[in-house]
């Protein structure tokens, strides 16, 4: 057994009770006007050593050497593609990575992998990429974990990022994943914030957990590069100016880099969601409320106006009603559109973990106590079945469709 | 075939309260159970050994009393159980965790395909499951929702994507991550329980796994929780009372804008 990783020093512990009230975890208690920690349950996230006044949790540091961080620079962008076309998540990293970049006086890089990319080199440096590495090969048509992380490992290995970014998407968590173990570095998953500490330059990669209900702020104080997953659709995309100017390097790579024992068979479109909910401006979902398959139709005629993705409840999904690539919440999807409609859907915190951070949530339920209401900014107490059909004949008639 | 399915002990959540003051989660009384998702990997491991033959290992990694989702996985008809429970593991992120799971596979020795949930509900990083494949350097497929093909040193699966799917052949040994999609997890029986009861967990610390101590816990971890805060509670919501074609109207009214600007 090695020594406790945290302990509550008794001698400086006056009894407050900060640092119960300060734990997101339930792990601090109180007995005798004295704090305990249940090891159990304890994180290590340090929220109770913040919150103490008395300097009485000691909290043990990491014991490891300095390396010299200083080799590694600018600022690189993992460069998703899809059949050619380079993914939204991607120019929302290099909107957010120009700033990044800027504060740290470093480059904003893009890697893509793919083959014929000429287009999408130039549309990199367009939405602002100074650097792109490119490697350009017909076995990196397709994404294939193996080979991909193969060569992103080499690239990093020979170029040495100081920050290293790629969208949340399930491609992208597959491959960097495997990245940041080989390289050795620490990855934070689907970030919805990121910033540069001002004095350390490290940096501040904020997610959700626990479905939203608490955020953490994570650093990678002493490995490179820093890398983060980001989520799709918080960040603002860098806008397009065709007359920026990049540099391009067309990197060779070793043929037995591209030997994956993992062999794509073939590639089946989903052809039931007309827009994918993970990269929707609007959502409209249904769930129980609309009481029977059928009643499907009034979301997806509302959903066609707008030109949205249908979506739906764990409830919905279970009942057979939709398929499971359509489920928001915790055992689905995560979605972040601009604007999420909630029909008949009662608002379970596993359904809210997926949603909750929609800018606008609308909510239609019949009943007026339906948790969904405390989520949503605006809310009508109603029939879905009344409700939705009538919102679909406003908007055709305001969207001339 | 010896499938080894790595599960989580979380809170369940379909009960959980939210503080209304602090907007945290109230975690008295919130009772464990094994990861949902990983629920389908257990079943996923029971159906292999159910056509191939062979035996089906769960794994967690946690304090001692996560022996509890092994027992359930053993409930449900898993063979054994193995907890990988040491002080040394605290405060592990996704880095030192998929190393030390992966030592811990190693260990087993035979192992043919390890299987894991898309993610834990707690932390959601759908990390460990790539990351321990990538220590053991093994082939994997992540996001599997259907499996076409299945014999003693390759699988067919199909994966989930955003666009639709992608079928994989992979050799084995390899990981897998499931989703929901998959299968239905099966009820444990009355004969499980038992077994689960008296089962005998298999139990290793950090010394049995042999590994190098500055990859485990903390100092293994090359990322730091450096502020925990509770996000800033959604402004309050506006209910729009009346008849419905009102209620609708005004709605439309107040969101007309925000619709035009993405799809007008």
């Amino acid at each position: 057994m090695t020594e406790e990783p945290i302990r509550i020093i008794a001698d400086k512990c006056v009894g407050c009770s900060a640092c119960v009230k300060a734990c997101p975890f339930g792990a601090t208690s109180m007995s005798d006007k004295l704090a305990s920690i249940d090891l159990t349950m304890c994180t290590l996230c340090g929220a109770c050593v913040q919150a103490c006044r008395f300097d009485a949790i000691e909290m043990r540091v990491k014991t490891e050497e300095k390396k010299d961080l200083g080799l590694y620079r600018d600022v690189w962008i993992f460069a998703e593609q899809y059949e050619g076309r380079i993914h939204s998540v991607t120019h929302e990293l290099l909107g957010r990575g120009r700033k990044l970049a800027d504060d740290l006086g470093m480059d904003l890089c893009a890697v893509l992998l793919g083959k014929d990319t000429t287009e999408q080199v130039r549309e990199l440096i367009a939405r602002g990429a100074d650097k792109v590495y490119v490697v350009d090969r017909p076995e990196l048509e397709h994404f294939q974990d193996e080979i991909y992380a193969l060569v992103l490992i080499e690239m990093v290995n020979k170029y040495k990022p100081n920050v290293l970014l790629c969208g949340a998407t399930t491609l992208g968590r597959s491959l960097v994943s495997r990245v940041a173990v080989k390289v050795h570095t620490g990855l934070t998953a689907d970030c919805t914030g990121l910033d540069i500490d001002p004095e350390t330059k490290n940096l501040l990669q904020t997610r959700p957990a626990f479905g939203g209900n608490i955020m953490a702020t994570i650093i990678t104080p002493n490995h490179r590069p820093q890398m983060a997953t980001v989520r799709h659709k918080v960040m603002k995309e860098a806008g397009v100016d065709t007359n920026r100017k990049g540099r391009v390097f067309a990197e060779k790579i070793a043929e037995s880099l591209l030997k994956s024992r993992a062999k794509r068979i073939r590639f089946e479109k989903d052809t039931s969601t007309a827009v994918n909910i993970a990269e929707a401006d609007i959502i409209v979902s249904g769930g129980r409320g609309l009481q029977k398959p059928e009643s499907f139709a009034v979301i997806r005629e509302l959903a066609e106006v707008l030109g949205a993705a249908v979506g739906a409840s764990r409830a919905a999904v279970d009942a057979g009603w939709i398929p499971y690539s359509h489920q928001v919440g915790q055992t689905g999807k995560t979605v972040c559109p601009k604007i999420y409609f909630a029909c008949g859907i009662s608002g379970q915190i596993q359904h809210l973990a997926g949603m909750s951070s929609a800018d606008v949530i609308v909510a239609i339920n019949k009943d007026p106590e339906a948790p969904i209401f405390k989520a949503a900014t605006y809310g009508i107490v109603g029939d879905v079945l009344t409700i939705v059909p009538l919102l679909t004949a406003e908007f055709r008639k305001i969207l001339k469709k | 075939m010896h499938v080894v399915v790595c599960i989580k002990q979380v809170p369940d959540t379909t009960n959980v309260k939210i503080n209304p003051e602090t907007n945290t989660l109230i975690r008295a009384g919130v009772v464990s159970i094994v990861n949902p998702f990983d629920m389908y990997a257990i079943e996923a491991a029971l159906r292999i050994k159910e056509k191939l033959g062979g035996k089906v290992t769960a794994l967690t990694m946690g304090p001692p009393q996560a022996d509890a989702v092994l027992r359930d996985a053993i409930a449900m008809g898993v063979d054994e159980g193995i907890l990988v429970s040491d002080r040394a593991f605290a405060g592990s992120d996704t880095w030192a965790t998929s190393y030390t799971l992966a030592a811990a596979i190693r260990k087993t020795g035979d192992f043919g395909i390890i299987i894991c949930g898309k993610q834990a509900s707690d932390g959601d990083t759908a990390q460990v499951g790539p990351g321990i494949a990538t220590h053991l350097d093994l082939p994997q497929v992540t996001y599997v929702r259907k499996i076409d093909e299945l014999a003693e040193d390759h699988i067919v699966a199909e994966r989930m994507l955003d666009e639709g799917s992608e079928v994989i052949s992979c050799p084995v040994p390899c990981v897998l991550t499931v989703v929901k999609e998959l299968n239905e997890p099966r009820l444990p029986s009355l004969r499980g329980k038992m077994a689960a009861k008296k089962a005998q967990i298999i139990q290793w610390t950090a010394n049995d796994l042999g590994c190098d101590p500055k990859g485990l816990g903390l100092d293994g971890s090359p990322t730091k929780v450096v502020r925990i805060f509770t996000p800033p509670p959604r402004g309050g919501g506006i209910m729009l009372a009346g008849e419905a074609q009102e209620a609708v109207h005004a709605l439309v009214e107040k969101i007309k804008d925000a619709v035009i600007a993405v799809s007008g």
